[in-house]
């Protein structure tokens, strides 16, 4: 059980937390490079650009090169992190990122900023609802969706000495603020931040939040909710799950993302092949983006706190 | 209405347009003003009253985020209310920050993923010759947006296949997201690039609207290869404090800006009255 922040509060903007983690492992490690595919200005790498203008490469709007330019550098032992939109380093480049990068069994970090419905009025183009389908498909990725800044950092520096193929989802700007300094997180094992007897609530991302939020309001209820941030998607904690799923009676999963390939999908297919026990998906269901406000779009793509709370009902009945 | 009145009142549209949504791709909207007040009022078949009127020419705004501008044009040619416009990016909204043809109608094509538009276009050239048909197609991509090698190969594609059907506008503005084109990526002297492809080939200045047309005419009558016309524009045409600013490029409109942009409004509005 983690000691989560059950105040709510705001994260520092997660584009300030990468750039700031880049100085620092360029600093230290001179094999760490940073692609970028003319949204520097997005994602606020000017100041790595400034302190190491060598080892930040703006390949201009070119993902497909981009991706392939990275396997060449981890070719040369280099440590390539590539970012661009989630859309960009997923849909627009996937062969180059499937190939280049992952069936050659070459060594990236790659970062898709404005998760789902975060990339709000950039619209259906720049709304990612299947990176995560997309990279999970890739053998042996890592998938991860980052839940707060704190998180960011530490998996940042905590991976860099891995090797393979590593995924980190985030929004670009402020999220709700989970963890304290001095968490730990380790890579596929999620974080209990609320125990429970009736539900277990898995989340990734935003969804944490609307998770907690729906604990709340179920509590109120007489339902007591498990709330899990599973910000391993891939490889799945299934100890984990297979706990939870002994322990309640019902699995609701919540994910900024379409319900195929991503959180609920991996949770689905562990629970129902260990341990199968009623389940629910909160999710994107069969639609593309589009614009609008943040809270506009959970609401249409019903990723609140509400839409779980009913999910859960739901499968309670 | 001539073109140059046609052009003030596009780009007062479009204006009003991005000032009240309060944030916008101002800079990119504002270059191609006097491309698409000649395509609109003087040389495209186009029915407003009939959107998908087969017969018609066809635009693909490959740069799918000047929606605005294009927005405001087919408002003014009456393709649908200009109080429309009002809606820019509102939740459920008919008009988009990108370009999309399910949406809005005269778009006919969905664009916003850089690099994808110009082989849509080139589907479009030649799906008509397929079919006899003699309708024009025009497309309108970004000078940052040729970074994509998607670019090359509908360039390579168009001259295979001869496609003397289209036109291709580059919207010269030497800017790109995040800072001058040359500095980002430098593509070198596009002219050459384009001569190689075996296109026929011309820059001009893109914010006159005689030369515009007059060039334009020229590219369509030219047979057996496809056009590209060059545009020297201005990221942000129009404002000139905003004018050839990185900044420009999507801008979150401060207190400042907007007395800025009541201004050039004002003076629009003074214009398009005399
Ligand atoms: C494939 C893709 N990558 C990145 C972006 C983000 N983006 C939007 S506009 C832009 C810069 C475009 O520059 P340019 O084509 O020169 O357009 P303009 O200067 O006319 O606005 C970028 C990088 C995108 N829309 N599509
Ligand atoms: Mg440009």
């Amino acid at each position: 059980m983690s000691n989560y922040i059950k105040e709510v509060t705001k994260t520092k903007e997660l584009r300030k937390v990468y750039g700031n983690t880049l100085i620092d492992m360029m600093t230290k490690d001179e094999r760490v490079v940073a692609l970028e595919a003319d949204l520097m200005s997005a994602i606020a790498t000017k100041s790595v650009q400034d302190t190491f203008a060598d080892r930040l490469i703006n390949c201009g709007i070119q993902e497909a090169n981009m991706m392939g330019v990275a396997a060449g550098l981890s070719v040369t032992g280099m440590i390539p992190f590539v970012h661009s939109f989630g859309i960009f380093v997923t849909r627009r480049a996937y062969d180059q990122l499937f190939l280049s990068l992952g069936y050659a069994q070459l060594n990236a970090r790659i970062i898709g900023s404005d998760a789902g419905v975060s990339a709000t009025h950039n619209g259906g183009t720049h709304m990612p609802f299947e990176d995560l389908a997309l990279v999970n498909a890739i053998p042996n990725s890592i998938v991860m969706e980052m839940s707060d800044d704190t998180m960011f950092e530490q998996l940042l520096k905590k991976t860099k000495d891995e090797y393979g193929l590593y995924y980190f989802r985030i929004v670009r700007k402020e999220m709700r603020k989970l963890y304290h300094e001095d968490q730990t997180f380790e890579v596929g094992k999620g974080i209990v931040l609320e125990d429970g007897s009736d539900v277990t609530i898995v989340a990734s991302g935003i969804m944490v939040d609307e998770a907690l939020k729906a604990r709340e309001i179920l509590a109120k209820e007489g339902i007591d909710a498990a709330v899990i941030d599973m910000f391993t998607i891939k490889p799945i904690d299934e100890t984990l799950l297979v706990e939870y799923a002994k322990k309640t009676k019902l699995v609701v999963t919540a994910e900024n993302h379409n319900v195929i390939g991503g959180l609920g999908t991996m949770v689905s297919q562990c629970i129902g092949e260990q341990h199968p026990v009623k389940m629910r998906h909160i999710g994107v269901k069969e639609s593309f983006g589009q614009v609008g406000t943040k809270e506009y779009l959970q609401e249409v793509y019903k990723l609140r706190a509400v839409d779980i709370v009913e999910a859960v009902k739901d499968g309670l009945k | 209405m001539n073109n140059k009145q046609f052009s003030a009142q596009i780009r007062l549209e479009t204006l009003k347009e991005l000032q009240h949504r309060t944030f916008g791709h101002i800079g990119g909207s504002m270059s191609i003003v006097e491309l698409l007040s000649v395509l609109y009022n003087d040389i495209m078949h186009v029915d407003p009253k009939n959107p998908n009127d087969p017969t018609r020419d066809y635009l693909v705004l490959s740069k799918g985020h000047a929606g605005p501008a294009l927005y405001a044009t087919l408002a003014l040619k009456g393709y649908f209310p200009l109080e429309m416009l009002k809606t820019l990016n509102d939740n459920g909204t008919n008009l988009p920050s990108h370009a999309d043809k399910n949406k809005t109608p005269g778009i006919d094509m969905t664009t916003g993923s850089l690099g994808q538009g110009l082989s849509a276009a080139v589907g479009i050239a030649k799906g008509l010759k397929i079919q006899g048909k003699d309708n024009r197609v025009f497309a309108i991509v970004g000078d940052g947006e040729l970074n994509e090698g998607q670019c090359y190969e509908a360039l390579i594609f168009a001259s295979k296949h001869h496609l003397d059907n289209l036109v291709v506008f580059v919207d010269d503005n030497k800017l790109q997201l995040d800072g001058p084109t040359k500095e980002v990526s430098d593509i070198g002297n596009l002219d050459d690039r384009f001569r190689s492809f075996a296109f026929d080939t011309r820059r001009i200045d893109g914010h006159n609207e005689e030369i515009i047309k007059a060039s334009t005419i020229d590219a369509l009558n030219k047979k057996g290869m496809p056009s590209i016309i060059i545009l020297d524009t201005i990221k942000g045409k129009g404002i000139k404090e905003f004018e050839n600013l990185t900044e420009n490029h999507h801008m979150r409109f401060s207190e400042d800006d907007n007395q800025l942009l009541d201004k050039y409004i004002a003076l629009l509005e003074g214009e398009n009255n005399e």
